[in-house]
């Protein structure tokens, strides 16, 4: 009974450092991020431009979405290696629809449903049938890059409606709309994680399986919607991708997964599950992004 | 006791303490060449505690081990088999996905050079197979075998490493009669080569028929050893197992019994030999008590759904209930403390806070869907206060919380449901006297608010203590029943153990 009063009662030094230590944990990556960026604005010339801080954005705001939902299985210790071309494959589909009937609303809402339908079958095959996720996620991986190039034929479906063109390539108050847009899907997930039962459930998942379906949560069903949105954020970062390119490209988003787990390991989110938060993940990404842009 | 021989192994006031609580204390007894030693206890008396230190998986804190006349200290597992002494564990330690001659020479595989000698391997594993009358290729998957056959290339492998000491734990558990015979046939040509073995088992026929002396352990002491199994019937052992003095940290207090709250009717899951039939009233404490794999535990995940029941109803207040998963059972106020707190019952890495609120949280929403962390906080600081959980702040990670605690915050978490019937497996395992009392007391304060309450557990004074009605299952079936007042430990253990006990 004695040990539990030890961490109040040690020495209030030790205390400090543990605070440290918690300070390090939440804004550790973002430190590093920011040390990194002042080096860069000082050592490279024209790196700190507005130009180039847009671009910078761009290039990454397609792997800052998809992460949003790879978040949500590393979270429950699994992933999902399907969603570079399930980003592939829904930007064929919206831009087959466009072109076949040229309603934009119709080929997103394909998309989507495209992306959702990954996801679905991902985690059913993961919760109902039990099946090991990398499996699960790499063989959709295969099924969903096929499905891309079968569709189009091999050649990039281009597009010619022009109001589909403002999702990728347009300025909201000067900043790029794919760069608000993953804004808002990091303010949506993030608030999905932390404040929702939903994430809470995942994060218990995560934290211990069998403890968590022990205390009456519904692990199937909360798996199952985990890799579901997952698809449809990748389908939505596809059909943006998309659009910025015009054309819908079999070939997009090729090893896309491991940018996306590279940047949400990088924000402390624990492989083992039961441990992540958003906005250390918006820094590990932003870290990421900075590395690998030119 | 007569002692002709010399001993070959003896024991010198072994004590191991875990976390302040002892498991053994200064246990003294030998054993001679070409005997076969049993070992018996209750649960927890200290069995398995001694043959884990003699196979060196613990340190002994004080006390030593000699063999054939001089002290031994061992670093490891694998340099206890190499000192001569091979433990047969219940749960094999065994690689199903080898072959039985890689299993065989684990760790010493010959080899030529850098590569292994296939050859020699096959030859040697043949020859140790051989030994044992065994007709199975050494070449085949360890997977492709039975338990039987498992624990028979396990005998295999501690006679390959020329052991002197041979101790088996339970390991009649999960054998067909069949398979039974064979063991007994091997392990009496193993003592007429002059092995000597240590059998530890709950199974009173078995240690008659194969056994030639008898020690007694309880509450980790050495009780007594009976130099001649001949002279010992099976009423003499159950009361040199039991027989304590019962200190006082139960307070039992009669109670008021209301209506009956939950029914069980012809219920069958995975585990259960036979349909069990129970009734619990509000208010009413009913005991499980059994040996380990008496079913115990099966019954109440069963009951719970965390398994699928396979047969029979579940009635909770009267009315029919479906349950097929653990939800089921929590909306009907059906709840469950599991066993194994750390794999089943808490989520280590989060807060306690979170661990309180992981169910609760679903009826306090905001709008269905946003977490109350308000509500939650507050829940989370009034079980703590409540249930009196030691811990700094609500934010602490739980399994930095002792036992007691990490229980007592499982606890919690079902004490903000609408609780009719609350399950406890095993409530005070690996917790201290000091916290136990706390459990047992909070065990009566739901009880007295009339809720029913099911407790098992393995250790008899705390079932005798705490129980109205004790409920003793053995091998899947519910054997027998016994009130507060006519209970007593020498009648469970002879319901518990002792087939025909009853009729």
């Amino acid at each position: 009974m004695t040990q539990n009063r030890l961490p109040a009662s040690a020495p209030a030094a030790k205390r400090k450092l543990l605070n440290f230590g918690n300070i390090w944990d939440t804004f550790g990556m973002l430190f590093v991020f920011v040390l990194l960026f002042f080096v860069c604005s000082a050592l490279i010339p024209n790196f700190f431009t507005w130009i180039n801080m847009k671009v910078l954005g761009l290039s990454v705001s397609v792997v800052g979405m998809v992460a949003c939902g790879m978040v949500f299985c590393l979270v429950i210790a699994d992933l999902d290696l399907s969603v570079g071309a399930v980003v592939a494959c829904a930007g064929v589909v919206t831009s087959w629809v466009l072109q076949q009937t040229d309603n934009m609303f119709l080929g997103i809402a394909c998309g989507l449903a495209c992306g959702a339908f990954f996801g679905l079958m991902n985690g059913i095959f993961v919760a109902v049938m039990k099946n090991n996720a990398l499996i699960v996620t790499l063989a959709t991986q295969q099924v969903a890059r096929g499905a891309a190039y079968t569709i189009c034929g091999g050649v990039p479906i281009g597009i010619m409606n022009e109001k589909f063109y403002l999702l990728g390539d347009s300025d909201i108050l000067g900043i790029p709309t794919p760069i608000i847009l993953m804004a808002v899907c990091f303010v949506i997930f993030g608030f999905l994680l932390s404040n929702t039962i939903f994430g809470r459930n995942s994060l218990a998942i995560g934290g211990n399986n069998e403890a968590a379906r022990l205390a009456g949560i519904n692990v199937v069903k909360t798996k199952i919607v985990i890799f579901t949105i997952t698809g449809i954020v990748s389908a939505f970062a596809g059909i943006v991708l998309t659009s910025r390119l015009t054309s819908g490209q079999p070939m997009n988003g090729m090893g896309l997964e491991l940018n996306a787990i590279s940047a949400c390991v990088l924000g402390g989110v624990a492989l083992i599950g039961g441990n992540g938060r958003l906005h250390t993940v918006i820094d590990g990404f932003l870290f990421w992004g900075r590395w690998i842009s030119p | 006791m007569t002692q002709n021989r010399t001993n070959y192994l003896e024991f010198e006031g072994i004590s191991k303490n875990f976390a302040g609580v002892a498991a053994l204390s200064g246990v003294s007894f030998g054993c001679a060449e070409g005997e076969i030693h049993a070992l018996i206890g209750e649960n927890g008396a200290g069995k398995s505690t001694l043959l884990k230190c003699l196979a060196g998986n613990y340190a002994p804190n004080a006390g030593r081990i000699i063999i054939d006349g001089r002290p031994v200290k061992f670093d490891s597992t694998a340099d206890a088999l190499e000192k001569g002494i091979a433990i047969i564990y219940q749960e094999l330690n065994l690689l199903p996905e080898s072959s039985v001659e890689e299993n065989i020479f684990l760790g010493q595989l010959p080899s030529k050079g850098w590569r292994i000698d296939w050859k020699t391997l096959h030859a040697d594993a043949k020859k140790a197979l051989e030994r044992l009358n065994l007709d199975f290729s050494p070449s085949i998957l360890l997977k492709s075998l039975s338990i039987g056959q498992r624990q028979m290339v396990e005998i295999a492998k501690a006679l390959t490493r020329n052991a002197k000491i041979i101790a088996f734990d339970e390991p009649t558990s999960s054998l067909s009669s069949r398979e039974i015979e064979r063991l007994f046939a091997v392990i009496a040509e193993l003592k007429a080569e002059g092995k000597i073995i240590l059998y530890v088992s709950h199974r009173m026929e078995e240690i008659f028929r194969i056994c030639d002396k008898i020690t007694v352990f309880k509450d980790g002491k050495f009780v007594v050893t009976y130099p001649d199994v001949k002279k010992v019937t099976s009423e003499m052992l159950v009361k040199s197992m039991v027989g304590r003095d019962v200190s006082n940290i139960y307070d039992y207090a009669p109670r008021d019994h209301g209506q009956v709250r939950l029914e069980i009717n012809n219920f069958l899951a995975p585990g259960l030999k036979a349909p069990a039939d129970l009734k619990v009233k509000g208010g009413e404490i009913v005991g499980l008590f059994g040996l380990v794999g008496a079913g115990r535990s099966e019954l109440l995940k069963g009951i719970f759904g965390a398994a699928r029941s396979t047969a029979g109803e579940v009635f909770i207040d009267g009315q029919k209930a479906t349950i097929k998963s653990p939800i089921d059972a929590i909306t009907r106020g059906l709840v469950f403390c599991p066993e194994d707190r750390k794999s089943d019952g808490i989520l280590g890495i989060h807060s306690v806070r979170d661990n309180i609120n992981i169910s609760a949280r679903r009826n306090s929403l905001i709008c269905r869907l946003i977490i109350n962390s308000g509500w939650e906080k507050s829940n989370a600081a009034k079980r703590i206060s409540d249930l009196n959980i030691k811990t700094p702040t609500d934010l602490q990670l739980i399994r930095n919380l002792s036992g007691g605690n990490q229980q007592k915050a499982i606890l919690g978490r079902w004490l903000s449901e609408n609780i009719r019937c609350i399950m406890f497996d095993e409530p005070t395992r690996g917790i201290d006297v000091g916290a136990k009392n706390e459990i047992y007391n909070l065990i009566y304060r739901l009880a007295i608010s009339g809720i029913a309450v099911i407790v098992v557990s393995s250790d008899l004074p705390e079932v005798l203590g705490v129980s109205d009605r004790i409920v003793v299952m053995r091998d899947g079936l519910i054997v027998g029943e016994l009130t507060h007042q006519e209970a007593t430990e020498e009648k469970a253990l002879e319901l518990a153990m002792i087939p025909d006990a009853a009729a």
